[in-house]
């Protein structure tokens, strides 16, 4: 992991009315890095993330991605980075090859680049006679494995998933989880929130989100050793059981 | 160079998204054949069938005469014959008549005498349109025999026939002498399908690319807005097309109805007005979160499209207030150039004013809505 900073968050905001969904956070994230982004349910990891991607506007703060700033080259960041959503971002209409060929056109990608690198991504993920399946006919796991292809098909220098992994069994999600250290240990940088406490073991660095703010970031290593705990998961709850917001 | 594929891949997959979805084709398919088959036979506004009753007080050649010419027009039928008007009254009332013709005594005699008896005509109200129509066809039907009765036997009615002549009004229906009412339909049925599909067909595909969360995958890629507007517009573009030309097909293998003017005219207004529908579409689809919020403001807008646009009433019969509205009405002017294409063979260039704003309207509405589609919220 070099010290060239690919995400810089500082003071990010962004508040609905009355309501501060992210409440001034500061980090920074490491090429190459895996980084951990958890918070329970409604402590503003998605809309901290969506901000990120340019798909929020912040109400105050600043922050740069792939060396563009969020705040006035939402475009340009766009370009640079991959995005997953918890909900599928495919086409369940379309074919996987039909969703592949699309999302690599919008990337700028050439015929013979999306022809190359489709038959190579599809022999990785073992996927060479779903081509012609419609995305609504494959699998939980087998879609959500295809999403993080497609969202990583330009090669971009972040990749954002937001929840890649919800309702799919251990086996299935370690799967998913081998596609992601094979991204990262080529270079790219994966921020990834999750629910899964098995998960943050793998990541380089966590972040734990309580109530729109940061409040634990740091490797697993050490959080566990600071909290005295000896699973992500007593981390975890020790942190984010203060939160006075969520279900 | 590198928008144009792009676009061309957005466009390939909306395609591609339409021919899989179960429904959509076959509305676009079978609504226009659907309404264009049904509709102008049961939606007739023709008055046809008015009852008459005659109270003859005269009985003579003449009183006879009228009577019989009423019960041979096309559109009057002689329900019955009662000595006195109160009877007749009753019939009215029991809704068996809608007009009453009373001919008083010794008519013939006055009508030679050069006295000018009149005839008294009660026509039944609840039904306006049907009171006020039938009372002219009655009026136009004695009108008629008295002057065929004084061109027989000249002499002692043609004071009568002078009398009858000198009747100022006389009506001819322009461009539609039968009156014809599904010349009149058929045009206002292909605008109406137009509204529809090009309304309410994007307005669905947009927001429920919101609601599957599809639209969130396309914000996050360099995908410009204008382009990605343009993907959900030229699908609609091209079935307005095909929609207005199965109307014209149906219009003519099953109406007989050609337009007079040119059919380009028609296309080429209809290319104007599918951008205007399905850019309101387009709007309204922006500022909707759900699939039935949309639904909702979209039949708002196509219920005024559609009553206060000419369509179905004539524009020139509203108050003056809803006449000023009917200039931002967009189907306002598709209406007029397809009524006077249709049945006028107006040309483009006397039409043009109608085409400038439909194209006006058209460029307005969809550069609004890329202005409000939001990639960043």
């Amino acid at each position: 992991m070099s010290e060239e900073k690919v995400i810089t968050v500082k003071g990010l905001t962004k508040r609905f009315g009355d309501f501060t969904a992210v409440d001034g956070i500061t980090f920074d994230v490491g090429r190459g890095e895996i980084f951990g982004f958890l918070g329970a349910n409604g402590a503003g990891k998605t809309t901290a993330m969506r901000m990120l991607c340019g798909l929020s506007r912040p109400t105050a703060g600043s922050g740069t991605v792939a060396g563009y700033d969020i705040l006035t080259q939402p475009e340009e960041v766009k370009r640079s980075i991959g995005y997953m959503s918890q909900r599928f971002s495919l086409y369940e209409d379309l074919t996987v090859l039909e969703n592949l060929r699309l999302f690599s056109t919008i990337y700028g990608m050439s015929k013979r680049e999306i022809k190359e690198r489709g038959d190579i991504v599809f022999r990785q993920l073992g996927m060479e006679n779903m081509r012609d399946t419609l995305v609504s006919d494959i699998p939980t796991g087998w879609k959500q494995k295809l999403a993080f292809t497609v969202s990583t098909i330009h090669n971009p220098g972040v990749v954002f998933l937001d929840e890649p992994t919800g309702g799919v069994d251990p086996l299935t999600r370690r799967k998913f989880w081998e596609l992601i250290y094979r991204e990262s240990s080529r270079g790219m940088t994966v921020f990834v929130t999750t629910h899964y406490l098995d998960e943050a073991e793998y990541c380089n660095r966590v972040s734990i989100m309580v109530d729109g703010r940061v409040e634990a970031l740091d490797t697993p290593r050490n959080l566990k050793e600071k909290y005295h705990a000896a699973t992500m998961d007593q981390v975890f709850r020790t942190v984010a059981g203060a939160a006075k917001r969520g279900d | 160079m590198a928008k144009n594929s792009i676009l061309g891949a957005l466009l390939r997959k909306e395609i591609l998204m339409l021919k899989r979805n179960p429904f959509i084709p076959r509305v676009i398919v079978m609504l226009p054949i659907m309404v264009m088959l049904v509709i102008p036979l049961v939606a007739n506004l023709d008055v046809k069938h008015v009852g008459v009753d005659v109270v003859d007080n005269d009985r003579s050649q003449l009183s006879r005469r009228i009577a019989a010419d009423i019960d041979a027009s096309e559109y009057l039928t002689v329900t019955g014959h009662y000595n006195t008007y109160d009877e007749a009254l009753r019939s009215l009332e029991r809704g068996k008549s809608d007009v009453i013709l009373t001919i008083p005594p010794h008519y013939e005699r006055d009508m030679e005498s050069g006295r000018f008896p009149k005839i008294d005509l009660a026509a039944n109200g609840v039904n306006a349109t049907k009171g006020a129509l039938g009372a002219n066809y009655t009026i136009a039907s004695v009108a008629a025999t008295l002057r065929l009765t004084a061109a027989m036997s000249p002499g002692p009615l043609t004071s009568a026939a002078a009398e009858a002549d000198s009747n100022p009004v006389s009506v001819m229906y322009m461009y539609n002498p039968t009156l014809n009412f599904r010349n009149f339909m058929v045009p206002a049925l292909m605008v109406m399908l137009v509204i529809m599909i090009c309304g309410f067909l994007p307005t669905l595909n947009l927001v429920s690319e919101k609601e599957k969360g599809t639209i969130e995958a396309m914000n996050v890629t360099p995908v410009g807005r204008m382009t990605f507007v343009m993907s959900k517009l030229i699908p609609y573009w091209v079935i307005g097309l095909l929609v207005v030309s199965i109307a014209i097909l149906i219009g003519w293998l099953v109406y007989g109805l050609i337009p007079v003017g040119n059919v380009l005219s028609i296309y080429l207004a209809a290319v104007l007005f599918t951008l205007v529908m399905s850019g309101l579409g387009l709007i309204i689809a922006n500022k909707s979160a759900t699939v039935l919020q949309s639904i909702l403001m979209m039949f708002a807008v196509i219920v005024v499209c559609q009553l206060m646009s000419g369509l179905f009433t004539p524009i020139s019969s509203m108050p003056e207030w809803a006449q000023l509205i009917t200039y931002a009405v967009p189907p306002r002017y598709f209406i007029e150039i397809v009524r006077a294409v249709y049945l006028k063979g107006t040309s483009v260039s006397e039409l043009w004013m109608q085409f400038v704003i439909l194209a006006a309207m058209g460029g307005l509405l969809c550069a609004t809505a890329a202005a409000t589609y939001r990639k960043r919220s």
